[in-house]
């Protein structure tokens, strides 16, 4: 039910990103989702990928400070107020958002968002009970 | 052990008394043979006999390196070169060196100051003594050598380098004491480690260390490593060599003076100022027994702070507390004085932080500015940036506390600090351009 994530810190400077993204290209590894939190002094990129301990191994090699977290992907109807019900499900728990980012599914049927809560296993739950279809790491790192 | 119970347990009037009548007399010496310590009392209006308390020791001007360096090399000596026995000199690593000379009491005097030094280091007759200090010029191997064998222990003059033979020679001696700097020591403990020889098949229980300064995690690393007490010893050639205090075993908590030999002043080192007992500044040294080469006022550029409490040893000496850094070292941000040292104490103190980091002074308009850059290990990396930004906060509100002025911390990625042959360039002043 849970899904592997990696992040990396990141400083801002200019080319930065395009190093990471470059060395995971040249190493054969892809990407699956990808988000950026960032302040004015430093961002954190976090990334799903088809091989979560290659993608770390090298990135470490390289001097990169790489953090390993498990996350929640869930697949939201594309359509207008199917993440707002998901959202009131959890909320009505008492269970705490700390960070969230989407993508679109080719098929343009679903939206999968990645979930990273403070209490995992509770959301899991809440999720379950609420019928919301949660997705395998494997069946995301293939897509 | 004490090894002179008489002056280092004396009570704190008997011993200023003493230094006063010394005083009086080094500082008539000085003007009557010293042509340049005469003029510089002349400039500065005072007179050997306005010496009336040990307070108006401050009247006196200071001496600096830069005054040595001008009279080199023999310019301060107060009696004919005749009448030096011995000269040493300091590694000039800019210019000339500092040239020093004992005459046949002064070698007495120090040999006398180092079996004090061991003593307190709770070395003893029948110790066997590993000294690696260098030999030579370098006060270092000769004054640790005369204190031994005046103390009654066997010593062993093994001076610096081979360490793989060096170990050989403390394992097949039986040494029992190294005497060496703590970054050798260390070296010490890392070759044993590579030939696989375990320390507790030598008998070394005890280490003194000195000539450079070394932290107390240092201290803990080389007692971990070697199995032994690590003593701190502090000297300099410009007072006397090795000899001018150490810390007693008892406590290894604070370096005792030897203050019937020196007397110790901290002053500012901005305004040369005296600093009430207690604060921290620069450290000044005057000698009082000397004779071929007695100093008044010396800057050693060293800073630190005096404690004045009793010691638990019995010793009645004042201490002062480990060197916490140079002035030149010093930075002057909004008015305050800070160290580096004084930052890496705070970040090894938040468990976490790896003390990889780096201080950027600026202006922002009239303002100085300091940016602590501090890199971010895997062990304090964290996916969520509130967390990061917390960690920030908290070094921040820590530095702030002990620095009493306030700076902005910067997470920056590993090794995106500047490394040197190990050593990392910890301070870029941007207002010097």
């Amino acid at each position: 039910m849970k899904v592997e994530q990696i992040s990396i810190f990141l400083e801002n400077k200019s080319g930065r990103l395009a190093e990471v993204t470059g060395l995971l290209a040249k190493n054969n590894i892809n990407i699956r989702a990808l988000s950026l939190a960032d302040t004015s002094d430093f961002g954190i990129l976090r990334l799903i990928v088809n091989d979560t301990e290659k993608a770390k191994a090298v990135l470490k090699e390289q001097g990169f400070t790489v953090g390993k977290t498990e996350v929640v992907a869930i697949e939201v109807p594309d359509r207008p107020g199917g993440l707002a019900g998901i959202l009131k499900t959890l909320g009505e728990k008492g269970i705490n958002v700390e960070y969230m980012y989407a993508f679109v599914q080719s098929s343009g049927e679903h939206a999968i968002i990645i979930f990273r809560f403070d209490d995992i296993d509770s959301a899991i739950d809440a999720l379950q009970s609420a019928g919301v279809r949660i997705l395998r790491g494997e069946e995301l790192y293939k897509i | 052990m004490i090894w002179n119970e008489e002056y280092e347990t004396m009570p704190r009037e008997a011993l200023e008394a003493i230094q006063l009548k010394r005083l009086q007399h080094v500082v008539e010496r000085v003007y009557a043979t010293v042509e340049p310590y005469r003029k510089k009392m002349q400039q500065a209006g005072v007179r050997p006999e306005d010496i009336k308390r040990l307070d108006d020791l401050r009247r006196l001007p200071f001496t600096t390196k830069d005054d040595l360096r001008d009279n080199y090399p023999f310019g301060l000596f107060t009696v004919p070169l005749e009448r030096v026995v011995r000269v040493h000199a300091s590694s000039g690593t800019t210019g000339k060196p500092t040239v020093v000379g004992y005459t046949k009491r002064d070698i007495d005097t120090w040999a006398e100051l180092m079996a004090r030094t061991l003593a307190c280091a709770g070395v003893h007759r029948g110790d066997v003594v590993h000294n690696a200090y260098g030999y030579g010029l370098f006060t270092g191997g000769l004054g640790f050598h005369y204190g031994a064998e005046r103390l009654g222990a066997t010593v062993i003059p093994i001076s610096g380098g081979n360490t793989k033979r060096q170990i050989m020679i403390m394992k097949d001696f039986g040494s029992t004491v190294l005497t060496c700097t703590p970054s050798y020591a260390l070296n010490i403990a890392d070759v044993m480690k590579q030939e696989g020889i375990d320390p507790s098949d030598l008998k070394i229980r005890v280490g003194v260390f000195g000539a450079e300064p070394w932290s107390e995690n240092m201290r803990e690393e080389i007692e971990r490593k070697l199995g032994i007490d690590a003593i701190d010893i502090y000297g300099l050639s410009e007072i006397i060599g090795p000899g001018v205090s150490v810390e007693c075993i008892e406590q290894k908590r604070g370096l005792h003076i030897f203050e019937d030999h020196f007397i110790p002043e901290i002053i500012n080192p901005e305004t040369g100022e005296v600093l009430p007992p207690g604060e921290t500044g620069e450290l000044v040294f005057t000698t009082l027994t000397k004779e071929a080469f007695p100093v008044i006022r010396y800057r050693t550029r060293d800073i630190t702070r005096l404690i004045t409490e009793p010691c638990t040893c019995g010793r009645t000496l004042y201490r002062m507390e480990k060197i916490k850094g140079r002035t030149d070292d010093m930075l002057i941000i909004r008015g305050v004085n800070v160290f580096p040292s004084q930052i890496e104490h705070v970040l090894m103190s938040i468990e976490e932080v790896e003390p990889h980091y780096q201080i950027i002074i600026d202006k922002e308009g009239a303002l100085d500015v300091m940016e602590v850059q501090v890199e971010v290990s895997e062990e304090i990396f964290s996916d969520e940036i509130k967390v990061l930004e917390r960690l920030a906060k908290r070094i921040e509100q820590e530095l702030k506390e002990t620095l009493a002025v306030s700076c902005r911390v910067k997470l920056v990625e590993p090794r995106s600090i500047q490394r040197s042959e190990g050593k990392a360039k910890r301070v870029i002043d941007k207002r010097k351009s």
